[in-house]
């Protein structure tokens, strides 16, 4: 007889997860995925691309529905979970249903942080997390409308970046004086900034919001400067929180997220948690990459094989609206450290390495993001560079190169 | 068609560098590009070229070229005159210093690299017209011991043999001389004798050189003792019997005395090997060999004439020859090797200042008859002053007014640097050259004439063996370039001579000189080419190369001289000479503890204005060097690579330091290439002592007592550039052509910021890419206008990076994205797939491998998924998969 398997979260953690278990332990659970959203499970990042336009809804699926029945998998989608009763283990959904469990998988993913100034609840003012938001967003673009996104991170730069795919003038406006400033030194920042720029996006660097304005609908954003930016719409992506409600609800031990050991198990043995909502040494996630490596050891522990998570170094390797950015370590360069850089303003590309005791301990690059990895192979192993040091920063093939 | 249409068949000429006078084939492309190959009909080289030869064609270009006739304004700035007005002046000059302080104030510094027809206008306006015999040339550099020993022993400046006597040999020593690198085409005769043949070959330098490499024996003789070792083998041949006591009866005076100074020197053969630093087994093998081979050839260049000795060292040479009348008969003989590709012609002119014209002297007789030959108003009466008195004389303003033709004295002479500060005080300075600027023009000539180069020019030329070849011209005089004797002729009749100078064509020119030759000579002077004094202007264009003597029209075979005796002294009888006993001028002290030693490099020539250009040649040695002995080296602490400074009493240089175990233990080598044009502290001519041979006049070059030390050797880097790069003050540089520009190497004691040259560097408009490592010192920049590759600097506090990739980049045309992407590091991609964009950035996948993957039947974004891991992760890379896979070509299906 399988056991009842729940997993509360249909997004990608979700589906790598169950995806996994499949290959693992085909059989050995009966597994029901119940989500919020009334979608099959998709891909978030590409909504920016959804939003420019360059794909369908459809093709942002991960898998097909045939995919879903043919893993023998239950899904409820649409459907919000309330609650979880850990000692009768079963979670109730919404409209009333009470669905048993013998594990419990929270794959709850996180939530948009919504900035505490007037005004952002008037209509007209957006978030850029699901379908719903893409769909909020598609419903009012066009070159007639302005649109302000607020946050210079990877979701408000993906946001400005598919609005203006739409023909939307777009005003990105980001309270620090770089953009990605967690991921990009400052050369590479301005870089993002010249090649945001030249899709006609405008962007503002220290640029602190203070109230959304409108009589009824947004009509401007007012900056802390007095500043006043005409406004139809207004994106707002400073940051999201794991979306722990539920866990909190049933008691589990929470930080900024809900606590979990190596194996993806919260303080209640039969409950695991992975993907953004879960909090692991300390640390919440908020890229795909270590969801998806959660959620292979949570099926393999599932499956009664040994795995532990050891958490992520640090490293961003992603192509923000179509070009290519990588950081990881400690990339600005902290006193002690020596600096490699690389630039040619002509392709386009800039790289930078931070070494202490020749040891590398930070990259970023931008525009080409190829040795990428490698460099963050070379950072994990910790071992001084040597010889490889002379053509390090032109990547492993040249610097393998004797 | 372009400007300069191309001759359509090749045009025969000669090659311009060395002695051995190579034939060459020039054949002008229809883009104006002139192909080289050697002449296969010419005797010298039979087809073959050395690389100097071969890249004849890379050095034609009009970058750097005098084409227009300037004099130096008050404010010291060199302005464009016309023609008219330079000849006006440079005759006013000299008219005006010869009237007022006579005409010995007046001098001629001439050079090997003028052909015949030029040096002997110059020789005629000066020895028959202004009166004066200041006429030298830097052939008294090169080969005036061989001269002087000739004419002493001999009595006439006559070289017996010929090439094939080369291939007949069955001993080649050579005495002083690197031929491998400076005679290749001849050395590799050399080689083929011995190959083919089974000839021996020895070698007898102070140096182990790329010759001695190939040596059956390699004497690594003591500095300044060939005198004894050839006394001493004077001497053993006495002892064995080995004389032709015939020969030496019929046709020779004064060998007694001779064997006796050589007893004294030379007494056994362990005292010879004792004086001259070299194990006795070695010195009694070179005697055997010698004694038991009648065909023995002994050739002799540099190392023997460029010494305060070196006459003495001819004749210990000849008198062994002599003895065994060993000579002028096939495949034995002594033989000079001279330098350059006229230097010969040069002296049957009159070129230098001990010379007459015709290889006639000056006894009172020969002054007569050359006088009358040329109606002449105002003969020289004596010898005048030879090339390092001449510049004596500069330097105490006795010389007010002098003329330099194609050389570089301020940078070749001794004492460079006191001859650059004398010619800066000159009254009258005038400069025929090639180029806009060098060391000589930089030391403040006044008026420059624009001069034809090679490719340029009609003439001749003599090589080593008596071998007159014509050279042809193939190329446009460019701008107002003209020929040297045209310019010397022009300026003859401004000083009211135009009835002797007045010559429609070089042909006439050439006419007259033959003429010369033969008149009143019925065999009593060796050089006589009266039988070309009639050639038409046809024949003249059309003339094969030809051996001299060339006494009737007819007489045009190879021949050889002095088997039977026939000498041009009064009885006709060659001379033994007693030698001086040999030794240094200068011997080491305790300040300048070693024997310098200058000379040449495989791929360089003089000073590099012709192989500077060269991007081929400036491969072998991007920088000047000091060679040194390991031991020394030690004991210096010198590591390879370091820079040392080199000083001697007379100036001083800063070089790379190479260690080579082929150096003497006490010596030095230094190259003699570098000038103030291409190093910043490689003028090895200042370090030179200015001793000289009491004959020849000729310096002793390689041997002045000198110091080594270490210096800083601070941040090193290059530069590729398009054109010349100012450094800062006190950077230490050196400068080769590379393909596409100019490749400038340097090293600053005090630290250079690489930024700053490159931000100097960018054109308007233009992009630096740079790679910056402070930690390391290092610093790297290619700068671009456009997609166009315009310099590239490398900075390292490490020794100098290698540019031997880059330079290939900075040649091409276009940079690949692959070569673009791996400048920087300096080195080759090679094996390095071009990525192309990244694609799939969480497993850094680039567009090349998915369009790969696609090709080999990925169908689909996850079919692209298993095969390279591409989009599957993140996924934000699948939409241009897709695209990549709809838009993919189809491959049509084959028909039935």
């Amino acid at each position: 007889m399988s056991e009842p398997l729940v997993v509360i979260g249909n997004g990608m953690a979700s589906a790598r997860f169950v995806e996994e278990l499949g290959k693992q332990a085909l059989g050995r659970y009966s597994v029901l995925v119940i989500g919020a959203e009334p979608t099959l499970a998709y891909n978030r990042v590409l909504l920016s691309s959804l939003l420019a336009g360059e794909v369908e809804a459809g093709d942002i699926e991960l898998k097909s529905k045939s995919w879903w029945r043919s893993q023998g998998v239950t899904l409820v989608y649409g459907r919000r979970a309330v609650t979880i009763d850990p000692a009768a283990r079963t979670v109730a959904l919404e409209g009333g249903a009470c669905i048993p469990f013998a594990r419990l998988v929270l794959a709850t993913g996180s939530l948009p942080i919504r900035l505490p100034k007037p005004g952002m609840d008037l209509p007209g003012v957006l978030t850029f997390r699901d379908h719903d938001d893409v769909a909020a967003m598609l419903a009012a673009t066009g070159p007639a409308t302005r649109a302000v996104v607020i946050g210079g991170g990877l979701l408000g730069i993906e946001a400005a970046h598919g609005l203006a795919r739409t023909g939307t003038h777009v005003t990105l406006i980001h309270l620090m004086d770089r953009l990605m400033e967690r991921q990009l030194d400052r050369e590479a920042a301005n870089l993002l900034k010249r090649a945001l720029e030249e899709r006609g996006i405008t962007v503002l660097l220290g640029a602190d919001t203070a109230a959304i304005e409108g009589d009824g609908c947004v009509e401007a954003v007012r900056l802390a400067d007095g500043r006043v930016l005409a406004a139809d719409m207004v994106v707002s992506a400073v940051g999201i929180r794991p979306n722990a409600e539920l866990a909190r609800s049933a008691g589990l031990t929470l930080g900024r997220g809900i606590v979990v050991d190596d194996q993806m198990t919260t303080s209640d043995p039969a409950i695991h948690a992975i993907g953004e909502c879960a909090e692991h040494r300390g640390i919440c996630y908020g890229l795909v990459e270590p969801a998806y490596e959660q959620g292979q050891v949570l099926a393999r522990h599932l499956a009664g094989k040994a795995a532990a998570y050891a958490g992520t170094v640090l490293s961003t390797n992603l192509k923000v609206s179509g070009v290519p950015v990588f950081s990881a370590g400690d990339f600005i360069g902290a006193d002690g450290t020596e600096i490699i850089v690389w630039r040619d303003p002509g392709l386009g590309t800039y790289r930078k390495l931070v070494l202490r005791d020749d040891v590398l301990v930070g990259a970023v690059l931008f525009g080409e993001t190829g040795d990428g990895l490698w460099y963050l192979d070379l950072i994990r192993r910790g071992e001084p560079l040597g010889r490889l040091r002379e053509a390090v920063v032109f990547g492993r093939a040249l610097a393998e190169a004797a | 068609m372009t400007a300069h249409a191309g001759s359509p068949r090749p045009v025969a000429t000669a090659c311009p560098y060395c002695g051995v006078g190579c034939g060459v084939l020039a054949s002008t492309g229809p883009d104006g590009g002139v192909t080289i190959s050697g002449d296969p009909a010419h005797p010298a080289n039979r087809g073959r070229l050395c690389v100097k030869g071969s890249t004849l064609g890379e050095t034609l270009s009009l970058d750097g070229r005098l084409l227009h006739p300037m004099i130096r304004a008050g404010s010291g700035v060199l302005q464009r005159v016309s023609w008219a007005s330079a000849l006006d002046a440079v005759a006013e000059g000299f008219a005006r210093i010869a009237r007022n302080h006579g005409p010995d104030a007046t001098a001629f510094y001439l050079s090997g690299q003028l052909l015949t027809e030029d040096y002997y206008v110059a020789n005629k306006l000066m020895k028959g017209f202004l009166g004066t015999a200041n006429v030298d040339t830097n052939s008294r550099l090169c080969m005036a011991s061989s001269v002087a020993g000739h004419r002493r022993g001999f009595g006439s400046d006559t070289v017996p043999g010929s090439y094939d006597d080369l291939d007949q040999a069955d001993l080649l020593v050579l005495v002083g001389s690197n031929a491998a690198w400076c005679h290749p085409v001849l050395w590799q005769r050399m080689v083929a004798n011995k190959q083919s043949r089974g000839a021996r070959i020895v070698v007898i330098d102070p140096r182990r050189t790329a010759t001695s490499a190939e040596a059956d024996l390699m004497l690594a003789i003591r500095p300044g003792t060939d005198g004894t070792l050839f006394a001493g083998l004077l001497v053993h041949l006495a002892e064995t019997g080995t004389l032709d006591q015939a020969y030496i009866a019929a046709h020779t005076e004064g060998f007694d005395q001779a064997l006796e100074r050589a007893r004294e020197l030379g007494p056994s053969i362990e005292a010879t090997a004792r004086a001259c630093g070299l194990a006795g087994g070695d010195v009694r093998r070179l005697f055997h060999w010698f004694r038991t081979t009648e065909r023995s050839v002994t050739l002799y260049s540099q190392g023997v004439n460029q010494s305060a000795q070196g006459t003495d060292k001819v004749s210990a040479i000849l008198n062994c020859h002599l003895a065994t009348g060993r000579i002028g008969r096939a495949g034995m003989g002594p033989f000079s090797l001279t330098g350059q590709p006229n230097a010969m012609g040069g002296r049957e002119v009159g070129g230098l200042a001990n010379m007459l014209a015709a290889h006639m002297g000056f006894s009172s007789v020969e002054i007569d008859r050359v006088r009358r030959f040329w109606g002449a108003p105002r003969m020289a009466e004596r010898e005048g002053l030879k090339a390092v008195a001449m510049f004596d004389a500069i330097e105490k303003g006795t010389i007010k007014a002098l003329w330099v033709m194609a050389t570089n004295p301020a940078a070749s002479l001794p004492r460079a640097d006191a001859v650059r500060r004398a010619m800066a005080g000159l009254d009258h300075f005038v400069v025929s050259e090639n180029v806009l600027s060098n060391d000589t023009i930089n030391s403040g000539a006044r008026i420059l004439l624009p001069a034809a180069a090679w490719g340029e020019k009609d003439g001749t030329v003599t090589n080593s063996e008596r071998r007159i070849t014509r050279q042809r011209r193939f190329l446009p005089l460019p701008g107002e370039a003209r020929p040297d004797w045209w310019i010397v002729a022009e300026v003859a009749k401004r000083l009211g001579f135009a009835e002797a100078f007045s010559w429609p064509d070089v042909a006439s020119v050439f006419r007259e000189h033959a003429a010369l030759s033969s008149f009143e000579n019925q065999g009593s002077r060796d050089f006589d080419i009266g039988g070309l004094s009639q050639l038409s202007a046809t024949e003249f264009e059309a003339l094969e190369p030809v051996q001299w003597p060339v006494r009737r029209r007819s007489d045009t075979a190879d021949k050889r001289f002095f088997a039977n005796g026939g000498f041009f002294t009064p009885d006709g009888k060659a001379r033994f000479i007693a030698i001086e006993a040999p030794g240094l001028r200068t011997e080491p002290d305790a300040a300048h503890p070693y024997v310098l030693n200058t000379g040449r490099m495989r791929d360089h020539w003089h000073t590099m204005t012709r192989t500077g250009k060269a991007p081929t040649l400036g491969r072998h040695a991007i920088e000047p060097a000091v060679e040194i002995h390991p031991r020394d080296a030690a004991a210096a602490s010198l590591a390879a690579g370091d820079f040392a400074e080199v000083s001697t009493a007379h100036g001083r240089v800063t070089l790379r330091v190479v260690i080579d175990e082929g150096q003497a233990p006490g010596s030095l080598f230094v190259p003699i290439h570098w000038t103030a044009e291409t190093a910043s502290h490689g003028r090895v001519g200042a370090l030179v002592q200015p001793a000289t041979d009491p004959f020849s006049g000729q310096p002793e070059m390689k041997a002045t007592p000198a110091a080594i030390s270490r210096v800083a050797p601070g941040i090193e880097g290059f530069i590729l550039s398009r054109s010349a790069v100012a450094l800062p003050a006190g950077t230490r540089w050196a400068r080769a052509a590379v393909a596409g520009g100019l490749g400038t190497v340097f090293s600053a004691p005090g630290g250079i910021d690489g930024a700053v040259i490159a931000a100097h560097l960018k054109p308007p408009g233009g992009a630096v890419s740079e790679m910056v490592d402070l930690g390391r010192g290092v610093y790297r920049a290619a700068i671009f206008d456009g997609a166009r590759l315009v310099a590239v600097i490398f900075v390292a506090a490490g020794g100098r990076p290698s540019w031997s990739w880059i330079e290939a980049q900075f040649g091409a045309a276009e940079l690949s994205p692959l070569a673009r992407k791996a400048l920087l590091s300096g080195r080759a991609p090679d094996g390095m797939a071009d990525a192309g964009p990244t694609i799939c950035a969480c497993f850094a996948i680039g567009l090349t491998a998915i369009k790969a993957a696609i090709a080999e039947g990925a169908c689909d974004v996850d079919a692209v998924g298993r095969a390279l891991k591409a989009g599957t992760n993140c996924g934000s890379c699948r939409p241009e998969i897709k695209k990549l896979i709809e838009t993919r070509p189809v491959t049509a299906p084959a028909l039935a």
